[in-house]
């Protein structure tokens, strides 16, 4: 059976992609973000996913104002990284998974996840950016990717509760899937920033590492956080984190902190960085 | 049905007329009622990830933002760069992004337009570890600045 057998979870500032992009990732600013990556890289390596399910949002890319879903799955054999005003980044085409995608899709509906099934779609930069922080540059993705984007646009974004409990229901839906597959859930996003009006440029480092923790230890805490709290205390666009929580719901309740990983700032965000394995997964090692 | 399966619930709370988040200084929380008024706004900003709908709103500002059905406050705010004051009337801040790309202005100096501070000025409070959220929380805190 396929089985998702860790998460990884990090932040997905457009900026980071523009220095990758652009050769200034070793510069002074740019040096520690990325050294913070090189042990998450050697880690997937060695791990060799057979898929990575991508849970992200996308910015005003794919969706705009006519169409607002709130769970939308990427069922499609391809994805192509979008122009968002500044020309599309300069990294491979996004390949999918339809077989697993579409059997995702099939099992959450049947297990009242009503998600809407994507056959045509862009990603931006919410998406290719954690590939670029956890692959790095290359000429393919190492394996096929299915997108999950989450509504963290439009007020209100799905509850943390609901996020998580979908990550429950994608992990038994990955688990009914016949072929021999290894997965890992990424979880993108955050940590705490905002990005509009006069408050522009919050950072609340002590919430964010109390919400690593959380993952770490406690996630139904974490799913306990109202909309208003994450607003409040991340910064409007800091609600993101709740696309994290659909990561931890596929796994174990006990998990390994293999790598942990916090820098201020990346342009106007908090960076965070965090890879859990299934507590049984790192036993049976 | 193992452990790991089972669901949490949810305590739902109903939607008010005054959202408790109304409270937070500085933050245009992109609601419903901003929604409804910001979209012509937001769809005017997104016709510019099209590099000739660029070209043709530098040609003519005024009359390309014809084509979105705004208010003439909207327009206004457009054509004057008013960053806020786009957000105030239900411009989301990832659409209005795309109108600072098409000027060239990158996130972080948009940033710094929207506080009220140049550039430098910005850059240095975020390597000094951002605006730091105690004296940020509530609006009560932020009255006779």
């Amino acid at each position: 059976m396929a089985e998702i057998v860790a998460a990884a979870f990090t932040s997905h500032v457009p900026a980071i992609g523009v220095a990758l992009d652009t050769g200034h990732d070793q510069d002074d600013y740019w040096r520690p973000v990325f050294a913070g990556y090189e042990s998450a890289k050697q880690w997937i390596a060695a791990l060799k996913p057979d898929v990575v399910i991508c849970v992200y949002n996308d910015h005003a890319t794919a969706f705009d104002l006519r169409l607002i879903p709130t769970f939308a799955l990427g069922c499609a054999p391809e994805f192509r990284p979008a122009d968002e005003g500044w020309g599309a980044r300069p990294v491979p085409k996004v390949v999918g998974h339809p077989e697993l995608a579409w059997h995702i899709a099939q099992s959450l509906v049947l297990d009242e996840f009503d998600i809407t099934i994507v056959n045509d779609m862009e990603v931006d930069h919410g998406l290719t950016v954690p590939l670029s922080l956890m692959f790095g540059k290359t000429e393919e993705w190492p394996c096929p990717v299915i997108p999950l984007a989450v509504n963290v646009v439009q007020y209100p974004p799905p509850t943390g509760n609901r996020c998580f409990n979908l990550g429950k229901a994608i992990r038994k839906a990955v688990e009914s899937f016949p072929a021999d597959l290894k997965v890992v859930i990424f979880g993108t996003g955050g940590m705490s920033h905002q990005l509009q009006a006069q408050r522009a440029g919050l950072i609340n480092a002590e919430f964010d590492n109390r919400f690593l923790d959380m993952l770490e230890t406690d996630p139904v805490a974490a799913t306990r956080i109202t909309h208003t709290e994450f607003l409040r205390e991340s910064g409007s666009e800091g609600i993101e984190l709740v696309m994290w929580l659909v990561a931890r719901g596929a796994l174990d309740d006990e998990v390994e902190t293999v790598h942990r990983f916090y820098h201020v700032p990346a342009s106007n965000t908090a960076v965070g960085h965090l890879i859990l394995e299934n507590a049984s997964a790192a036993a049976a090692e | 049905m193992t452990p790991a399966n089972a669901r949490p619930r949810h305590e739902w709370t109903p939607m008010t007329a005054e959202p408790d988040y109304k409270d937070i200084p500085g933050t245009f929380v992109f609601d419903a009622e901003q929604s409804r008024k910001g979209f012509g706004l937001n769809q005017f900003c997104m016709s510019l990830r099209d590099s000739t709908n660029r070209d043709a709103f530098r040609a003519d500002e005024a009359a390309y933002l014809k084509r979105f059905g705004m208010t003439p406050e909207q327009e206004r705010s457009i054509l004057a760069r008013d960053w806020n004051r786009m957000l105030e009337l239900g411009g989301n801040i990832y659409f209005t992004a795309k109108l600072a790309a098409t000027d060239g202005i990158t996130f972080q100096d948009l940033a710094a337009k929207m506080t009220g501070v140049d550039r430098d000025t910005y850059r240095a409070m975020m390597l000094a570890g951002g605006r730091p959220i105690e004296g940020n929380r509530s609006k009560s805190e932020w009255e006779g600045r």
